[in-house]
């Protein structure tokens, strides 16, 4: 393997971001990584809105269910138990 | 470990209240994810009620080999994947685009056109509303496995392993395809909130 000592450059970062947030790069690459993001504001703010991006995404979460979608996985509940209990019997109409 | 684990054994053992609670739980999550391979909410709905009726009629043979919320949601993605072939909304898989479009780079590679900052905007309650639509939005445009991941990962929050096992993929491209669809996200953000 070549051991380079270039730096890299933020072309090159926001492709290595995800990798950076699962934190899966190599070791020697992790601190490239790091050492361009101390000297770059831009790549900085890039990560952040990543960053940013993942929790947006993960706050469209919140809804609760409706007492109508309560009331109709109650009933598709006791549909299954009947299907059960009838065994191998067809299904009522 | 397993939060639905005890949810579980109660509906097996018959509570239908347990029932209701575990279908709760995940409601949003699921309707989410349908949603973005159908139509409309009413059809995310069917979806989410068939997935529940094939949930239950296997439980018995559940193993509990992964998590309860990795099984459901390997079983959801199957039925919409599904619905939504039958809807004729299946999208192009393509997509090996950069993460940023390589015009606002230099030569050298360096950032001639810089991110636009939105990151403060996005707790606005107001423009938060706006980019939660976009989100959606462009959820459901990203190519499909871009999609899968996405809801799997940043929308239900399972973990690398359990998106890799739901959807039967590589921990590599897993990677990818998260990589593509986050990026595409940030773009879509920048669009909706940034400012120079």
């Amino acid at each position: 393997m070549l051991r380079l000592k270039r730096e890299l450059v933020c072309r090159e970062i926001v492709e290595l971001i995800t990798a950076y947030l699962e934190d899966t790069l190599p070791r020697r690459q992790r601190r490239r990584f790091e050492a361009h993001l101390a000297g770059c504001e831009h790549c900085s703010e890039y990560l952040e809105q990543m960053r940013a991006t993942i929790r947006l995404t993960g706050s469209l979460r919140a809804e609760d269910l409706t007492p109508r979608m309560s009331a109709e996985f109650g009933a598709l509940y006791r549909r299954w138990r009947e299907e059960e209990e009838e065994g191998g019997e067809e299904e009522e109409g | 470990m397993d939060a639905d684990g005890e949810l579980v054994a109660r509906v097996r053992a018959g509570d239908e209240q347990a029932f209701v609670t575990l279908a709760a739980r995940h409601h949003s999550t699921m309707q989410r994810i349908a949603r973005s391979y159908v139509g409309s909410d009413a059809v995310a709905e069917e979806v989410v009620q068939d997935t529940w009726l094939a949930v239950l009629r296997g439980l018995a043979g559940f193993a509990g080999r992964s998590s309860f919320q990795t099984w459901l949601l390997a079983i959801l993605v199957n039925r919409a994947r599904s619905t939504g072939v039958r809807e004729h909304r299946s999208v192009a898989i393509g997509d090996a685009g950069p993460a940023v479009d390589a015009a606002r780079f230099d030569a050298a590679g360096a950032w001639m056109s810089p991110p636009r900052h939105w990151v403060e905007e996005s707790d606005s309650r107001l423009l938060a509303e706006g980019a939660a639509e976009r989100i959606q939005s462009t959820l459901r445009e990203l190519p499909e496995r871009q999609r899968e991941v996405l809801m799997l990962r940043d929308v239900a929050d399972l973990s690398a392993r359990e998106v890799c096992e739901a959807l039967e993929i590589s921990e590599a491209n897993q990677r990818v395809l998260l990589h593509r669809g986050r990026s595409r996200l940030r773009t879509a953000l920048e669009a909706e909130l940034g400012r120079a």
